[in-house]
């Protein structure tokens, strides 16, 4: 009885002084500015977006009714959802295919040592520290119909012109005829996602232990056979994590299509589902449409995140 | 087959002199050990004659061919590493067949020859693991077994038991040994352990600082050190090093030479006043701590050795001529080398 009694003075007046060391109040404090962010801007948007798109909601008639997938088939029967759809998956695929292949290389030559490497690195990274807008209004002036310079640097070349390889004209119009200015989104998805993709596997290639390449080396294998048998093999895991950071970067943006054309030309050409959700909900006050356009791929994506997340533990286990 | 040998052979990172103009000639089907302190250029020589490092300066001669601007895989060598630097995501089979491949050595013919290695590595269980679900012995022997598979002019072997416990380090030293004999492959074995390259060794090179500090059998190392580093670092514990009244010479001699001496000094013998401190009681033996005047001595007593010293006392203790050894004190060099035959 004596010693507990004892020691309870000295022990009450440092309650409030340790109570940061303290794991179940200090944690769940701390936790709290992240948590508030997540359901204030990510959490209810994105139940909201769920609630909408099994409604009939529109901006002129705010009721929420419930109609099941009604919603989903109207939206899909829209030829522009479809072109929306396929343009959302095939501009994906490609530019992830592109920068693959671009970010390998780049990689594999900034591994390599020579002067002024860093400098060359911190530009590379350049586009990923620009905002997105601001970068595609820089392209809408690299692929202006009149004075692009990538059609003066085609002149230049010889490809552009009259009796050249791209035809008559003086310009490519990149952003006036649908094909061009499908290659023109890519183009741009491309620019944005490759820096990343450069700098993940960039760390990927520098974390192959100097004796595997040694060892490749005294086992008389050149520089493809290493390539081949060695540093790709064990650069497909964070390869994965590459392009699942992407794929889910390209698909969900309608920044670029929005903003270098708007859907066209000359209406939907290269349409994707993130901006023709946007047009059809906000620009066309078809709320329900418009949520159902945006969360149609949602459970695909969550799938394709989670494959990906799965091939990447299980290589690093290999 | 091929010997190695090595001119003047000089590498300096920026601020140091890792190598430091090494002259080293490794006969043709020679086990040789490059033994030294942590940091004084073993692996940087190592990884020079396997061409993994430029030299800064120097060349390096395999079976008679200057190779110095030649590429490993154009030096007919095979190395293993410390951590072994299997391909994690391939096979034990494709792991040995790799160097094969690289040859573009036909199929059937590459089975064979893997075979054959695992065989020899008695590793022919295991051909469809991949590294990680192999115990650290079993890692090392895939390892050699891809070396040996392409039968290479030269073995480089950068310490490749210091990642197995004291027991099985034991076995592997034996197997390796046994191994090297039968393919009779020149070979040239980094360690920081002087009781692997005591073991193993043809001859030992004792590095120190990026030089070549002595060259020769484990028994020239061991009895006639060629300076007091030698003499230091060979040996456990170390030969002890007392110097005369005058200062001008170090005596040095063995733990295992110095014995307890009662009566009076006989010719051919140096006897010593030894205060001991501290007893070290060790099974198979037992080790006297203590000092001669100023200088930590240590003396070792075989278990059938009948006599004691107490600590806490002192007690006359002497040595025969015939296992002194004397040093120069300032430069540290030996000065009775006329012994060595
Ligand atoms: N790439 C490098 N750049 C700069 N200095 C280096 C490099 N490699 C080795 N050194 C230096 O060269 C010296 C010799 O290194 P080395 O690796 O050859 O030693 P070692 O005898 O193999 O040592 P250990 O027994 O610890 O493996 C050391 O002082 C080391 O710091
Ligand atoms: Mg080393």
């Amino acid at each position: 009885m004596s010693a507990p009694a004892a020691v309870q003075p000295a022990a009450r007046p440092s309650v409030p002084r340790y109570w940061m060391d303290r794991e179940g109040i200090l944690g769940p404090v701390m936790l709290l500015p992240v948590v508030v962010y997540i359901v204030a801007l990510v959490g209810f948007p994105l139940v909201l977006a769920l609630i909408y798109s099994f409604s009939d909601v529109t901006v002129g008639d705010q009721t929420i009714n419930w109609v099941g997938f009604e919603t989903f088939s109207q939206a899909m029967a829209n030829p522009t959802f479809r072109l929306a759809l396929r343009n959302t998956l095939l501009f994906t695929l490609i530019s992830q295919i592109v920068v693959l292949v671009l970010g390998n290389i780049l990689a594999l030559v900034l591994s390599a040592d020579f002067p002024g490497k860093r400098l060359v690195r911190f530009l590379i990274l350049l586009p990923w520290t620009t905002p997105i807008a601001l970068g595609v209004i820089g392209w809408l002036w690299l692929l202006d119909g009149l004075y692009s310079p990538i059609d003066a640097l085609l002149r230049m070349i010889g490809l552009l012109g009259p009796d050249t390889l791209f035809g008559p004209g003086r310009n490519m119009l990149w952003l006036a005829q649908p094909d061009t200015a499908q290659i023109s989104v890519v183009l741009v998805h491309v620019w944005r996602t490759l820096p990343l993709a450069t700098v993940i596997l960039l760390a990927g290639l520098t974390a192959i232990p100097q004796d595997l390449r040694d060892a490749a080396n005294v086992d008389g294998a050149g520089f493809f056979r290493q390539l081949v048998y060695i540093r790709i093999p064990l650069l497909l895991p964070i390869m994965a994590v590459a392009v699942l950071y992407g794929i889910v970067f390209t698909f969900t943006d309608m920044t670029v299509v929005y903003l270098l054309t708007r859907g066209g030309p000359p209406v939907d050409s290269t349409q994707v589902l993130a901006s023709w959700a946007y047009f059809k909900g906000i620009e066309g006050g078809n709320l329900a449409e418009g949520a159902a356009t945006a969360v149609f791929l949602f459970p695909a994506l969550a799938g394709v995140a989670a494959l990906m997340l799965r091939m990447a533990r299980r290589a690093e286990t290999n | 087959m091929a010997a190695v040998e090595t001119r003047n052979l000089t590498k300096q990172f920026d601020q140091v002199k890792a190598v430091d103009g090494i002259d080293l000639v490794c006969e043709d089907g020679e086990f040789l050990v490059l033994l030294g302190p942590s940091g004084c250029g073993k692996t940087t020589l190592l990884r020079m004659i396997g061409g993994l490092e430029a030299p800064t300066g120097g060349e390096i001669v395999i079976g008679g061919q200057d190779v110095t601007k030649l590429p490993p895989r154009a030096r007919k060598i095979a190395m293993v590493f410390q951590s072994y630097a299997l391909y994690p995501h391939m096979t034990v089979y494709n792991n040995i067949a790799f160097p094969l491949k690289a040859q573009k050595m036909a199929k059937p013919e590459q089975q064979e020859r893997v075979t054959w290695a695992a065989s020899i590595l008695g590793i022919d269980h295991l051909m469809d693991r991949k590294p990680r679900q192999l115990s650290g012995g079993q890692r090392q022997r895939v390892a050699l077994a891809r070396a040996l598979v392409r039968e290479p002019n030269v073995f480089l072997l950068d310490e490749p038991l210091s990642n197995l416990d004291a027991q099985r380090r034991a076995s592997a030293r034996d197997e390796l040994q046994q191994f090297q004999r039968r393919v009779a492959t020149t070979t040239i074995y980094v360690t920081h352990d002087q009781v692997e390259a005591m073991g193993m060794g043809d001859r030992i090179a004792v590095m120190d600082q990026g030089r070549i500090r002595q060259l020769g059998t484990p028994a020239d190392i061991y009895n006639q050190p060629a300076d007091v580093f030698v003499a230091t670092f060979v040996g456990s514990p170390p030969m002890n090093l007392v110097p005369t009244p005058d200062g001008s010479l170090l005596l040095g001699f063995r733990p295992e030479h110095f014995f307890r001496h009662e009566g009076p000094a006989a010719d051919g013998l140096k006897t010593f006043p030894f205060h001991v401190h501290r007893e070290e009681y060790l099974g198979a033996e037992r080790l006297y701590y203590g000092e001669i005047g100023e200088t930590r001595v240590v003396a070792r007593f075989p278990v059938t050795a009948t006599t004691t010293a107490p600590p806490g006392d002192t007690y006359p203790f002497a040595v025969h001529d015939r296992d002194v050894r004397m040093f120069d004190a300032k430069t540290g060099e030996r000065t009775d080398l006329v012994a060595v035959t």
